[in-house]
């Protein structure tokens, strides 16, 4: 167990905001988009109000809890996206090593990838205005690139293998081969690299709402929290601390998870370790 | 050991002596950048706040009081049916650029204003003038269509200000103006400079310097006034701040008035706001004070109509619009909206909107009303609701003096189309008796009030912050201005 305290204290920390995200749908302790201006600004544990409320009067500890659904939800989803489309490319790539359908994924890759996410978002945003669906969008967009290529790398080195040669002589074709062969060797790398696309993923949510691109207003998102916070902080910190702690904490958790889950499925760590 | 002595006395003092000597200039901060700089060319605000009494001036302009005086016109004289204005302009006047201001200037203004294609802004504040006459270089004279009580009034406006025909054309980067402060550098996007004009023909500024520095930012506002990179900042964009400034000792707070009518506009052509019951319904769901409590902290003064309180012709119509979401529920059942509606609430970047809309939207939804907020930009604000009007709510404040004439406009932004108001604006502008004009205006606000045209929430206050050495700041703001004529440091 403690060979793998990364892992444990990653799965803990993203397992409570899972846990507070999956119990907001249920019940919070407070409703979030009721606005209450008589019990603006209450200091943490002041009142009924654990973790204090906000400028309108919420309830800090019920944004958080919904917060961290907006972002699960959005970073999910923007994996997901990224996953779909990236992990084909890279295999079809891979598939025709050299040729140019290989050149011509690879290239439009690197396009994609040159460019600034938040541009992207940004670009997304100024046509189709602001809103969550966008922020996946954008940050599914840039997600794509990241799959493909290591996805593209490490079939690469698979298709090297002899069971593979087996295969072709027994009159498989690229895309069987593809899929029954190369994509069940890759599921480990795919699963470490997706927990780590999703703590940017979160990362990215934040950063778009911080700056107004991302879910809107009532629905509360951490990086919102963080902007309307600013010019408060100096009077009731608060309201900075607890969702900047959120969002700190879940993306340690998800890149200590990450971690984890590379050492555990890593063969040559595994045996050194005994 | 003596000589050494005397020595450091004579640093010392040469030392204090410059400490102690008051400061000749200032830095003022502002959140919007002007587009330009010309006040005849567009509306934006940012550029009276620049320009206005210190860089250009008109026949007459607003003091801090909101009074109309006397400017680059000394006196004037109304003929009996109150058809002429003939004007005596101040002698000695000349443009920064060297050239003399006489008669010639203000009837080129004038007529470049009110002509056919005039870009101005405010193009009615010229509408009934038919002609400018030249009498002599010091005279003028303007004959009008009907009498009309409010000309003085229109004059004093940013947007009526004298241009010289020499240097008009500059005016949009490097104006040349005939006030007590000469343009000197624009660095875009950080600040514009004035310096003192030397030859002005009034009294004469007391600062050397004046740089305007543009901070969108309220948290970066903030920090610049408590490192004193900033002097003062006449609108504070953050209310929630003012309370720490007001402890400090070494700033000065004053919360004065604005001509802001801040209100919920509503797009009276876009269904269901077609229907009055339903605006009365919306009008009867919002709770000015918790809006004003949640979005300004507390500053800002309820309105129930589109004027300002401070006003002598006001009337307080609050009541007429007062909080009451059961009531609200009976009239939106009433207008055939048992199961309530949804519509869109476009929000402009500054705080009161972007909270206030918050607070809104809740208030609506608690009545059944589903309002789905989204946050513009000014640009996008502009296009979509002001030009495009494709919105059904927004919320903007409305900082133009007496600017209850826009509601005679149809096919102005919220689209408020009904001809007895129209008429009624019509007389008013051209009634010239005060007690009238003031029964008139009082008319005109129970009208929209009673037609439920906007949702009416406060009136914008003036939140000043300074640097407490500092006097001669305007406490209220009469129009969009900053004149520092009469600012210096104790």
């Amino acid at each position: 167990m403690l060979r793998h305290r990364n892992l444990v204290i990653g799965a803990v920390l993203a397992l409570a905001f899972l846990l507070a995200a999956v119990v907001s749908l249920f019940w919070t302790p407070f409703d979030v988009a009721e606005i209450d201006i008589a019990n603006k600004l209450k200091k943490p544990g002041d009142s009924i109000y654990l973790f204090g409320t906000d400028h309108f009067g919420r309830d800090i500890l019920s944004m958080i809890m919904v917060g961290a659904r907006t972002s699960i939800a959005v970073a999910l989803v923007a994996v997901g996206i990224g996953m779909l489309f990236g992990v084909p490319l890279g295999l079809a790539a891979a598939s025709r090593h050299g040729g140019v359908l290989d050149e011509l994924i690879m290239r439009t890759n690197d396009l994609v990838f040159a460019f600034p996410a938040l541009l992207i978002a940004v670009m997304i945003t100024a046509v189709f205005g602001p809103s969550a669906i966008n922020a996946i969008i954008a940050i599914g967009i840039f997600n794509i690139p990241v799959f493909a290529r290591l996805t593209r790398g490490a079939a690469l080195s698979v298709w090297q293998r002899d069971f593979i040669l087996a295969a072709r002589v027994a009159g498989k074709t690229a895309t069987r081969i593809s899929l029954e062969h190369i994509l069940p060797n890759l599921l480990n790398l795919l699963i470490v690299q997706g927990t780590i696309q999703f703590s940017l993923g979160i990362l990215a949510e934040a950063g778009l709402s911080y700056v107004g691109l991302g879910a809107q207003p009532p629905t509360p998102s951490w990086g919102r929290m963080l902007a309307e916070s600013q010019t408060m902080i100096s009077f009731a910190p608060h309201l900075a601390l607890f969702p900047g702690f959120a969002i700190v904490l879940t993306v340690l958790g998800l890149n200590l998870f990450g971690d984890g889950l590379r050492d555990y499925f890593d063969p040559r760590i595994r045996r050194g370790s005994r | 050991m003596k000589r050494t002595f005397s020595i450091l006395i004579a640093a010392y003092s040469i030392f204090c002596g410059v400490a102690n000597a008051a400061r000749t200039d200032i830095v003022v901060g502002m959140q919007l950048e002007p587009p330009n700089l010309d006040p005849t060319a567009a509306a934006a605000a940012a550029i009276d706040e620049v320009v206005y009494a210190n860089v250009f001036e008109g026949l007459t302009r607003f003091a801090s009081d909101g009074s109309v005086i006397p400017a680059l016109a000394k006196s004037w004289e109304i003929s009996e049916d109150g058809l002429a204005y003939t004007f005596t302009l101040q002698s000695g006047v000349m443009f920064h650029d060297g050239s003399v201001f006489d008669a010639n200037d203000v009837k080129f203004s004038l007529d470049r204003a009110r002509a056919d294609d005039s870009t101005n802004a405010q193009k009615q504040l010229f509408a009934g003038i038919t002609d400018v006459v030249v009498v002599d270089p010091a005279t003028v004279t303007l004959t009008l269509e009907k009498p009309n009580g409010a000309l003085l009034f229109n004059l004093a406006w940013g947007d009526a200000i004298v241009l010289s025909p020499d240097s008009f054309d500059k005016a949009k980067t490097a104006p040349v103006g005939t006030g007590p402060f000469i343009f000197s550098k624009w660095v875009q996007g950080d600040r514009i400079e004035l310096s003192r004009n030397t030859a002005y023909w009034g009294e004469p500024a007391k600062l050397d310097k004046a740089t305007f520095k543009f901070i969108s930012e309220p948290t970066a506002a903030f920090a610049a006034l408590m490192a004193g990179d900033v002097d003062a900042f006449p609108v504070f964009p953050a209310p929630e701040n003012l309370a720490q400034f007001d402890a400090d000792p070494r700033f000065t707070v004053v919360v004065g008035s604005t001509e802001g009518e801040t209100i919920l506009s509503t797009n009276n052509k876009q269904p269901p706001f077609d229907n009055k019951l339903v605006r009365q319904a919306l009008a009867h769901a919002i709770d000015r004070k918790a809006i004003v409590d949640g979005a300004m902290f507390g500053f800002g003064t309820p309105i129930g109509t589109h004027f300002a309180p401070h006003h002598p012709a006001y009337v307080d119509l609050t009541a007429n619009s007062s909080y009451d979401p059961e009531k609200s529920r009976a009239l939106l059942k009433e207008a055939g909206f048992t199961e309530g509606f949804s519509t869109t609430l476009k929000l402009p970047p500054p705080s009161y909107a972007r909270r206030g809309g918050e607070i809104i939207a809740a208030q609506l939804r608690a009545v059944g009303i589903d309002a789905e907020i989204s946050n513009l930009e000014w640009a996008q604000w502009l296009e979509q609701v002001f030009r495009g009007k494709d919105f059904g709510l927004t919320i903007v404040s409305h900082t133009e003096p007496m600017d209850i004439g826009i509601y005679a406009k149809p096919d102005y932004y919220f689209q408020y189309d009904n001809t007895g108001f129209q008429a009624l604006i019509t007389d008013l502008e051209a009634e010239a008796d005060p007690a009238r004009r003031t029964e008139m205006m009082q008319q005109a606000q129970q009208m929209i009030s009673d037609d439920y045209v906007n949702g009416y929430l406060f009136q914008l206050a003036k939140t000043g912050v300074a640097n407490a050495d500092i006097v001669g700041l305007w406490e209220n703001s009469p129009t969009q201005a900053n004149d520092l004529t009469a600012v210096h440091w104790k």
